[in-house]
């Protein structure tokens, strides 16, 4: 009996390490927003379902500047996870991907991927990640149940949003939704980075000249125009109150419940007031940051985050964490994210669509996007975005600064990054 | 009684005797191994960094330039003076209000231990933890700290959004959490004075005379050491000011230390590298001054 006991114990004890032998594991180091979380969670378990010996686990980063640091951190000291997630476009090449990523550019899946998409997260021929998640729009989210009862239309010029807010602070509604406070301070970009589809349309080609160090934003006036549109914000009292401490994540309750109007944002922000404040979603809407032109009007988008595989990956995890991204950039893997996370712009893999029954917020921008009026930010145009920009935008939302003083500091900020870049010309 | 002379040792007797005396500085080794590992060769590497351009992969000598970057950045000036403002206020207000509460804590008070713990109690607390309470309680419409004001009818102020005011509420922090050290020194610093001055003082008058003509004068040494810790703490402070506001809003409550971080987290590496040792030069300069005027100042009780 004692025998049998034993013997038990020990078949026990081995069996889960005999069977572990088989197992690949994979660790995938993603952003922690929710957004990003279930979008991962559920391509893992799809992934792991249709592959039972594979085993990846989802690890958690924060986002913003912090992220950052981690990642390049991991990456210099060779302790990163067997895949990654990350911006594409600027922020990627701040990783050096060259000597620290996996080019992918002999895989057969790259075919699937939408090219517009490829340049954002390529450095000369090679290529190292597939699209995760779908794109998005920089504009303008809305309360459209706020605008019905105050009969007013989508603002195409500033003159008219300007007009807007006028009346929306009269009828006692915050016209802007801030959020400041610490932790959030990436939120208060938008005015500019959304602002470059204008940019764009009064300068052409501003992204090249802008790497070549031939444009900046002090002396360009359509690009210093994102500066003062802040400037302005502040002087006329747009924003909610303590807008200086308010986080990104509580804010948007303000936006749903129609206690702000507008929220200068990315359209992601649609799945998590989805996700948290399901009966007022509808009511959301979304228009393309206005600019000085009513007949040039359009959205600036954002590419999606790319997943990628470190150098240090090899072996056997190299070649199932190819797998996985085959899977990811596929139109089964953009229907597996649809499904768990509503989704907030374009998939840019080849044949995916989007459902019928997409928020009305993401039709807003569907119709941009069939119209054409659209295009890429600058930091998927150019590899230098200046680290200060958030807090620029601070100081000049809580008029610390004026529109020039920080579009001169945050050019005294770009340099720094061009030269740590190593970017000719600076 | 006599007597005798010792001779001098003789010249051969010296060779082992050296060796012998020699065999304990071995002793140093580990302690030496460990200051150098840790300390001296990443100070080194430091300063060789700051001179680069430095990706971490690999680094590019670059003269001074870093520097000059350093000290053209449109935001630094904010920080240097908020640095000094945290330092001085610091320092300040932990003396000023730890002195009279070791003076109390120390004169036979009931429950005088566990009022001790009670003012020790926040220097436990992890300095980030303290932070992130205080960003909560700090709040404008929904923290604690304002709430109460409300009730009592007292303006409430906007502790961290209002840039004018951001940097003296982080200091308001630190002064929370550092007064424990500082009253501990104190009180060790008060029970060292010799109860025969003490009972000298009870025959010229009462309380007031013990303090001021008996502890504050022979405290003296504990109040150079509480200055010296709560100004060096205050010119390199981080933490709080990260967890409260991170510098912000803006740059309002920008430090040194918070400057250099976000240069370091912007990938900078080189810059933050000079940044560092300017910081370290700034905190010599002015601390290594203070601390000879004070050990020149030293009592011996």
């Amino acid at each position: 009996m004692r025998k049998l006991l034993f013997l038990v114990l020990v078949l026990v004890m081995i069996a889960p390490v005999s069977f572990a032998q088989d197992t690949v594991t994979l660790t995938y180091l993603v952003d922690e927003s929710q957004n990003t979380v279930d979008t991962t969670t559920a391509l893992a378990d799809a992934f792991m379902a249709q592959n039972p010996n594979v085993e990846i686990i989802i690890e958690t980063r924060p986002g913003g500047a912090d992220g950052d640091n981690i990642v390049k951190t991991r990456l210099a000291t060779g302790e990163m996870a067997d895949i990654f997630w990350y911006n594409s476009g600027s922020l990627l090449q701040a990783l050096n991907p060259s000597l620290t990523l996996v080019d992918i550019s002999d895989q057969p899946f790259i075919e699937n991927i939408s090219p517009s998409f490829l340049p954002t997260v390529s450095q000369g021929d090679a290529i190292f990640g597939v699209p995760s998640g779908t794109g998005m729009g920089g504009g303008i989210i809305y309360n459209k149940a706020v605008y019905e009862e105050l009969g007013l239309e989508v603002p195409l010029t500033w003159d008219e949003f300007v007009a807007n807010n006028e009346i929306i602070a009269e009828a006692g509604i915050a016209p802007v939704l801030a959020t400041f406070g610490t932790g959030s301070t990436w939120t208060s970009q938008l005015f500019v980075l959304a602002d470059y589809y204008n940019v764009e349309q009064a300068v052409p080609g501003f992204a090249e000249m802008y790497t070549a160090n031939e444009v900046d934003y002090a002396t360009t006036p359509a690009a210093l125009a994102g500066f003062e549109y802040m400037e302005q914000a502040y002087t006329l009292g747009w924003f909610q109150e303590d807008y200086a401490t308010e986080q990104f994540e509580p804010g948007l309750e303000l936006i749903a419940n129609g206690e702000a109007a507008h929220y200068p944002m990315l359209t992601f922000v649609l799945s998590t007031i989805a996700a948290n404040y399901p009966d007022q979603v509808n009511d959301i809407g979304f228009f393309a940051q206005p600019g000085t032109d009513p007949e040039a009007n359009g959205v600036t988008l954002w590419m999606p985050a790319g997943t990628y595989i470190p150098q240090t990956t090899e072996g056997d995890e190299l070649e199932v964490a190819l797998n996985f991204l085959a899977f990811i950039a596929s139109v089964e893997g953009t229907e597996v994210v649809t499904e768990a996370v509503a989704p907030q712009g374009p998939y840019l893999v080849e044949g995916a669509s989007l459902p019928e029954d997409v928020l009305p917020a993401v039709q807003d921008l569907a119709a941009y996007i069939e119209r054409g009026d659209v295009y890429p930010a600058l930091e998927f145009l150019s590899p230098i975005k200046g680290p200060n920009l958030e807090q620029l935008l601070v100081s000049v939302g809580t008029g610390q600064m004026t529109a020039l003083e920080a579009a001169e500091s945050y050019d005294f900020d770009v340099e720094r990054q061009a030269q740590q870049l190593g970017i000719p010309g600076w | 009684m006599t007597f005798k002379t010792v001779p001098p040792p003789k010249l051969k007797n010296r060779q082992p005797d050296t060796i012998a005396s020699m065999y304990s500085h071995w002793f140093y080794l580990p302690a030496l191994i460990v200051f150098g590992v840790f300390f001296l060769v990443p100070t080194a590497l430091a300063f060789y960094f700051s001179l680069t351009r430095w990706t971490l992969f690999d680094s590019t000598f670059i003269g001074l330039d870093n520097y000059e970057y350093f000290f053209r950045d449109p935001q630094l000036t904010t920080a240097l003076q908020n640095t000094f403002i945290y330092a001085f206020l610091t320092s300040g207000a932990k003396v000023i209000i730890s002195l009279p509460l070791a003076v109390l804590l120390t004169s036979g008070l009931r429950l005088q231990s566990f009022f001790r713990s009670v003012i020790f109690f926040p220097v436990l607390v992890s300095a980030v933890a303290t932070g992130i309470t205080f960003s909560a309680l700090m709040q404008p419409s929904d923290g604690l700290i304002n709430l109460s004001l409300e009730a009592i009818g007292l303006p409430q102020p906007d502790w961290l959004g209002n840039p004018d005011l951001a940097i003296y509420s982080v200091a308001l922090v630190d002064i929370w959490k550092g007064i424990g050290i500082a009253t501990l020194i104190f009180i060790a610093g008060i029970t060292s004075i010799p109860s025969e001055y003490f009972d000298a003082a009870s025959l010229e008058g009462g309380a007031w005379v013990k303090f001021r003509h008996v502890i504050l004068p022979l405290s003296r040494n504990a109040t150079f050491t509480v200055i010296l810790l709560s100004f060096i703490g205050g010119l390199r402070t981080f933490d709080i000011v990260w967890t409260t506001t991170r510098g912000g809003p803006g740059f309002a409550s920008d430090v040194l230390t918070s400057v250099i971080y976000k240069q370091y987290q912007a990938g900078f590496y080189g810059l933050s590298s000079a940044g560092n040792v300017v910081l370290f030069i700034i905190i010599m300069v002015i601390v290594y001054p203070m601390m000879r005027f004070f050990n020149s100042q030293e009592l011996e009780l």
